[in-house]
């Protein structure tokens, strides 16, 4: 298998394609969670129960209603093999608690992968939009309309006073989590990102990892979220976040500005040479890759490399996680032939793009 | 700011725990932040984890007064009050409501606030959403006659009366 056939299957739409703002914002993604009136959470629900809930999943997504909304499949965790359920985390498509419930864990899947809905993680219902670029306004529009969809056969667990009721109170109130993932190298390399973080928590938002709560912040990239759920509508919550994304998005583009002013020599010779390294290495880590590849985006926003589609941070973030290597090759991989043959899949994927110019 | 657990990295990671009313601050680089996550995600004290940090939370008093709380229990899946606050996360929607005395300072505490403003679900939630309209059809009417806009005033009027009969019929 080519690299190019591997990326028709392994990467989602959302990820070929591009947004709003996409040299900045990579995605948007909301998170919507919701439980059933009539079982206990999934903490606390017995194995029937959890059963009896995909089974209510299932039939509320073959309504006439739902199935206007795409193509739907739901996959239950305990019929997809360890390395499959790794596959869907590193695409978002499932949380590692998910990948990890092979009991009672299901995922509803829209075909072009913009739409997973997770059943029995810590809520009974987690559903999720990811788009391209800063798309805030119709990641929710879909949200929402998935979600009125479902609740024309299922009984949402909904109480006047504290909104939709959830496993965790801090998600209680209208269950949403809206998230930005942002390429900031500019605000990294001028120092000015602490203070900015700093900044976004005094405004009810909170900043994380690409791979969620817990999970590093690599290659520049940051996730922004939501912290609050309860209190503000979601047309407040989701317009505090867009209001200062496009902050965010401003002080980056300045950032950059400046340094092509003040140090281009300096700045030209950092990304070539993480592209050198890119095009020539034998072995590379996924922390390393991940640097790199902020540096090679960067250098194709502002023109200093020509002839790489701007795509290549998506893609390779996606493709060079040890599960997808794994994929690739066919076969378990130890952490140092990973090294090996992620150097390789950059390689052939970069001379991918130079083969096109 | 330097990282107080390897004292080499820069600190990213900026985090005040208070339990009992005791406030210490931490700060640490992204690295020994979830090396201290992982080795105190084992222990039943205190933690980084959201659901350790929520139990802190929990079981915060700032009365200093042993909680009766700790003894409540839900009716319908069987959690009390002590298994919440530690674990911090509800056996069931009715939780909810059997501890519903105690909720309002801890959901003021992690979201400023007590009362859903958003959404309401569209088929089950038909009479809340017409309580809610009815609520804001009000406020809209004293707004018109504190204006003296006596028209729109009439009219507002007419339409609340239209859905107080909704409501009462059901």
């Amino acid at each position: 298998m080519s690299v190019s056939d591997f990326l028709k299957n392994a990467t989602s739409k959302w990820m070929r394609d591009d947004g709003p703002e996409s040299d900045i914002v990579i995605s948007t993604r909301i998170r919507v969670a919701r439980n059933l009136a009539k079982y206990p959470f999934p903490l606390l629900a017995t194995d029937s129960q959890a059963e009896a809930i995909i089974e209510d999943v299932q039939r509320a997504i073959q309504q006439p209603a739902f199935r206007k909304l795409g193509n739907f499949e739901l996959l239950r965790c305990k019929n997809l093999t360890e390395l499959e359920r790794n596959v869907l985390v590193e695409k978002h498509l499932i949380s590692p608690n998910l990948a990890e419930e092979v009991r009672h864990g299901a995922v509803v899947l829209r075909d072009d992968e913009a739409v997973s809905i997770m059943i029995n993680e810590e809520d009974h219902i987690r559903l999720q939009c990811i788009v391209p670029g800063l798309e805030i306004s119709s990641a929710w529009q879909l949200a929402n309309q998935l979600d009125d969809a479902l609740e024309l056969t299922l009984n949402y667990a909904f109480d006047e006073k504290r909104g939709y009721l959830t496993a965790c109170p801090t998600n209680v109130g209208t269950g949403i989590r809206a998230s930005v993932m942002m390429h900031l190298p500019g605000l990294v390399i001028t120092n000015q990102i602490h203070r900015i973080l700093q900044a976004i928590s005094q405004v009810g938002l909170v900043v994380r990892g690409i791979y969620g709560e817990g999970s590093e912040a690599v290659g520049n990239l940051f996730q922004i979220s939501n912290q609050l759920t309860l209190g503000q509508s979601e047309s407040e919550i989701l317009g505090n976040l867009q209001v200062v994304a496009k902050q965010i998005i401003e002080h980056e583009r300045q950032a950059r500005r400046q340094l092509m002013r003040d140090n281009r020599e300096q700045l030209e010779d950092r990304i070539c040479r993480s592209f050198g390294i890119l095009s020539y290495a034998r072995r590379i880590d996924s922390k390393e890759t991940m640097q790199r590849l902020s540096d090679v985006r960067l250098g194709i926003d502002l023109g200093i490399i020509k002839g790489v589609s701007s795509r290549i941070l998506k893609e390779l973030m996606v493709m060079t996680r040890p599960a997808f290597l794994q994929k690739y090759a066919g076969q378990e991989l130890a952490p140092g032939e990973r090294d090996w043959r992620r150097a390789s899949i950059i390689r052939e994927r970069l001379r991918m793009d130079d083969s096109q110019i | 700011m330097i990282c107080q657990e390897c004292k080499q990295r820069t600190a990213t990671v900026h985090f005040t725990k208070i339990i009992n009313g005791e406030k210490s601050e931490f700060h640490l680089c992204e690295h020994c932040a979830r090396e201290k996550g992982d080795l105190m995600m084992g222990q039943t004290s205190g933690g980084f984890s959201l659901n350790n940090l929520l139990s802190g939370l929990l079981n915060f008093d700032p009365s200093g007064v042993p909680a009766p709380a700790q003894q409540m229990r839900c009716e319908t899946c069987g959690m009390t009050y002590a298994q919440f606050s530690q674990v911090g996360r509800f056996g069931c929607a009715d939780c909810y409501q059997s501890f519903s005395s105690r909720l309002d300072p801890l959901l003021r505490r992690i979201h400023g606030s007590t009362t859903h403003t958003g959404k309401v679900p569209e088929r089950s939630g038909g009479i809340i959403k017409k309580r809610k309209e009815l609520h804001e059809l009000r406020q809209q009417l004293q707004q018109k006659v504190q204006l003296e806009q006596f028209e729109e005033a009439a009219l507002l009027r007419d339409r609340i009366r239209a859905l107080e009969n909704e409501i009462e019929q059901g």
